[in-house]
């Protein structure tokens, strides 16, 4: 080892020039059925990412999480133990979610094996069966899950959130009651999959290591056959966010508080989107932010602040979440209401949108550079009916807004007196330190 | 109908190796396929070194190395990583503890900068230690305290299989221990572990070899040499007699249970350790799997189950004494005792009868789907090559490990099965406190 003197403080490195963003290869087709297919090319593995994205706005809720938990439990000529089989034989796997807006069946395989995986998942959509056996099992392990996710504090805030943020919205509730679940009968699912897993409007990704007019070519030819016009539903517009009191949910003996605050945001496509977003991530959206480096890194009130713009289909909303300890969770509010507050109504420093701008187009980068993030993103990107080229037009958004554009964002969407304010814990312990700040609502935990 | 074999397919990552005169080791694994970095810097400490009364330090630890070091303040580090455009975590396991980053590509000095800084040395100031003690508090308050099932298995189960402090302690700690450490306990640490003959670096992605040798040397050169520590000896006899425990979790609404035993030693013993790897999978990987089959859609008493390698599911990156370890969610009322017999039944039938027509195939295909899957993320890749560096030496094994767990035959599963016998076994239940 060579040794020299002792050098004086080193300067960090400059960057590298900045590579553009590249959009990758990619392709799309309409089938005469509906599907619209979209195959992205990266071949960096050698493997496949599917995402069907099926409209599913207004499905009854119990129903519709009973029949993502049990779409796989076998088709007319399937055991659900043969069809995980299959999947398995080529490396494969499918899984199926809800959520208020779509119904999702994802899966990842060997690229050898795109065809039949695309076969299998043809099976599941125009033949999958709800066997009665099966939907019995499946009854009692969803509500078996269920109550395992209302003793999560998590859960039993985010619950409370939506309610408090949705209203009569069908966004307000999206965890069933067991009672409901209970209720369930397969003939409900049969019916349920005949109205609403049909092709048209629905959007299938493919992403790998494929040429992507030959995976469109495997996409039409499996799942052309699917049909079926079925009923669509549209969702209305979510409701103006309504500040008012502190809504205190009591879960006695808790020994964190769950803090979660709601304030407004806007669609990718409306021009204060990306303004919105670099504001967020100054405020709470990345580690290096105001607000974790004021509760964590300073005062240690809590691990992992986090603040991010949820996009659903029918609007869109910024929340701030973090789990503090008990004793400070009063301070905690403060101290987050004063970083809103401090943003909403001085402009940040140049230095630090220039951190956060970076940070957002650097992150794009990252979120492309695997076929598994790009596959969320453009499956994303495509149930809100968009398309990945417009990533190069948010990277242009995000690359030009200004201080000045920032700081009106910033003045418009985060001023706390616009949010509103969770708090889930031990009333007893944090009503008094909370009171001193606003006005405090109090609720049981799960009314 | 016979079974169709998928082909295994494998990846060509290309590996550089070399050591700097300091003693750190370094692997350079370039894939220009999209702009973008990931750097990993792999220390030879995890929870086993910990001293005894000193729970939960080689975490503690961890945190300390983010808040600030030789010319960077604290939250510099954050923000020049996040000013870059990437992002940046670390994480503590029982035989090491790792840094990292994943940055777009032009920011490759920038992050070589920041790690050689801390390695040279961090800042270790009583703010902000007790400032981190309390985030860690924290972080075990929303992972373990007020979560259900929280740290079950990997911290309730050590302690009903070991019986040495290094391997059956609580990784994460009391609050006590972390309360009571002290700036010199962590420069001790520092000293001891941290040393450049400890660790490895590993950069992979859109990187010239000869660009990115000449930026290592240029920044890690000059950290001072110090030689690895000795690694003790943490090996304990397997057991001879099961050993069960139970706790009560005041949160969790429904009884769960785990249970492992000891398998070869994954370093010394690669060849032996592996089919125990595969059988994991044909035990608990997804619906057509042995004991997802049975359990949990033929008799119905467990509603989900898993199983893994390695107390934190890590099966490449751990040394030995390690085990395979099954857990399991029961229904209300569930019955843990019939659950384990269960188990027991179906791995002599396994044993006995062997594997179905293409079951260990099809298994396999989909472990060689997960692997790939793993390192297509330029960040996964690093990780897992700077420990392959670490402790074997061989990095370039990500490349050979869907064809190795491909290799692995019907008759070493089986063997493997045959040995996982109840009287070898860990077992812990959680009875749950919190039912409605």
């Amino acid at each position: 080892m060579t040794t020299t003197a002792t050098p004086g403080p080193r300067t960090l490195p400059a960057l590298g020039p900045t590579r553009k963003l590249k959009v990758p290869k990619q392709a799309e087709r309409t089938l005469r059925n509906g599907l619209t297919v979209i195959a992205v090319r990266r071949p960096a593995v050698p493997l496949v990412e599917l995402r069907l994205w099926v409209p599913f706005g207004r499905a009854h809720l119990a129903r519709g999480a009973m029949l993502s938990q049990t779409m796989l439990s076998g088709t007319d000529s399937m055991t659900s133990v043969q069809l995980a089989a299959e999947l398995q034989k080529v490396g494969g796997g499918l899984s199926a979610g809800v959520d208020p807006d779509r119904l999702m069946l994802s899966g990842a395989g060997l690229v050898t094996g795109l065809d039949r995986m695309l076969e299998l998942l043809a099976e599941v959509l125009t033949g999958a069966s709800y066997p009665g056996d099966e939907v019995a099992a499946e009854r009692d392990r969803l509500i078996d899950r269920i109550q395992v996710a209302q003793s999560q504090p998590a859960h039993l805030a985010r619950e409370a959130l939506l309610k408090r943020i949705y209203g009569r919205h069908p966004y307000a509730t999206q965890t069933p009651e067991p009672a409901q679940i209970r209720a369930v009968r397969p003939a409900a699912l049969r019916s349920l999959h005949a109205e609403r897993v049909h092709p048209a409007g629905a959007q299938l990704v493919v992403v790998g290591d494929v040429q992507p007019e030959k995976a469109l070519d495997a996409a039409e030819r499996a799942l052309g056959g699917w049909a079926g016009a079925g009923r669509t539903a549209t969702l209305p517009a979510t409701p103006p966010l309504e500040p008012g009191p502190l809504l205190l949910v009591d879960r006695p003996g808790s020994v964190q508080s769950s803090l979660r605050v709601a304030l407004p945001a806007v669609p990718r496509t409306d021009p204060d989107h990306a303004p919105l977003q670099l504001a967020n991530l100054i405020f709470g959206g990345y580690f290096s932010s105001r607000w974790v480096e004021n509760i964590r890194e300073d005062k240690g009130y809590t691990y992992g602040p986090h603040s991010v713009i949820e996009h659903s289909v029918a609007g869109s909303v910024l929340v701030a979440g973090a789990e503090v300890a008990t004793e400070v969770t009063g301070p905690a509010l403060l101290e987050t209401t004063y970083e809103l507050g401090r943003l909403a109504s001085l402009p940040p420093k140049p230095e630090e949108l220039e951190q956060a701008r970076q940070y957002a187009l650097g992150t794009l980068q990252l979120g492309m550079s695997t076929q598994a993030g790009l596959a969320a993103l453009t499956s994303a990107y495509a149930g809100n009916g968009l398309r990945l080229e417009f990533l190069a037009e948010y990277a242009a958004r995000l690359a030009k807004a200004t201080v000045d554009d920032v700081a009106r964002a910033a003045a418009h969407y985060l001023a706390p007196a616009r949010a509103a304010v969770v708090v889930l814990g031990d009333a007893e312990r944090i009503t008094p330190g909370l009171a001193a700040l606003t006005p405090v609502h109090t609720e049981p935990v799960q009314p | 109908m016979a079974a169709r074999r998928s082909r295994i397919p494998a990846t060509k990552y290309p590996v550089e190796r070399f050591t700097l005169d300091n003693g750190l080791r370094v692997v350079l694994t370039p894939d220009r396929s999209a702009p973008v970095i990931g750097v990993a810097v792999v220390y030879d400490v995890g929870i086993r070194s910990e001293p005894e009364g000193r729970t939960g330090f080689a975490h503690l630890f961890e945190h300390l190395m983010f808040q600030g070091s030789e010319n960077l303040e604290k939250l510099a580090h954050f923000r020049h990583v996040q000013g870059a455009g990437g992002t940046f975590n670390g994480s503590t396991h029982l035989d090491y503890t790792d840094y990292f980053e994943t940055l777009p590509s032009n920011a490759l000095e920038r992050a070589l900068f920041l790690e050689a800084d801390r390695m040279r040395g961090p800042r270790l100031t009583e703010e902000n230690l007790r400032n981190q003690v309390d985030v860690v508090k924290e972080e075990i308050r929303v992972n373990v305290l007020s979560r259900p099932y929280g740290g079950f298995p990997w911290l309730t189960l050590p302690p009903v299989m070991f019986d040495t402090f290094p391997n059956a302690h609580d990784g994460y700690g009391s609050f006590d221990d972390l309360e009571s450490a002290t700036v010199a306990d962590a420069a001790d640490f520092f000293r001891r572990y941290y040393a450049s003959g400890n660790a490895v670096l590993a950069v992979s992605g859109d990187i010239d070899v000869a660009e990115a040798t000449e930026l290592v040397t240029r920044h890690f050169g000059d950290v001072p040499s110090r030689p690895a520590p000795r690694r003790p000896d943490f090996t304990e006899p397997d057991l001879t007699a099961e050993r069960r425990s139970s706790y009560t979790d005041a949160l969790a609404p429904l009884p769960a249970v785990a249970g492992a035993w000891r398998v070869p030693d994954p370093v010394g013993d690669f060849a032996g350790y592996l089919p125990y790897v595969v059988l994991a999978e044909v035990l608990t990987d997804g619906d057509a799997s042995r004991l997802v089959e049975r359990l949990v859609q033929r008799d119905r008493t467990v509603t989900s189950l898993g199983g893994y390698l390695g107390f934190m599911g890590d099966p490449f990156d751990v040394r030995d004494p390690t085990a395979l370890l099954l857990q399991a969610h029961l229904p209300p009322g569930g019955d843990v005792e019939k659950v384990l017999r269960t188990v027991d039944e179906e791995l002599d039938r396994l044993a006995t009868d062997g594997l179905t027509d293409g079951e260990l195939a099809r298994t396999q295909a989909r472990m060689a789907t997960h692997l790939l899957r793993d390192t297509d993320a330029v960040l996964g890749r690093a990780l897992r090559m700077a420990v392959l560096e670490q402790q074997r030496g061989e990095p370039g094994l990500l490349n050979d490990l869907p064809r190795l767990v491909g290799d692995v035959t019907e008759e070493q599963v089986r063997a493997a099965a045959a040995t996982l016998r109840p009287e070898r076994r860990a077992a812990v239940e959680v009875i749950p406190g919190g039912a409605r």
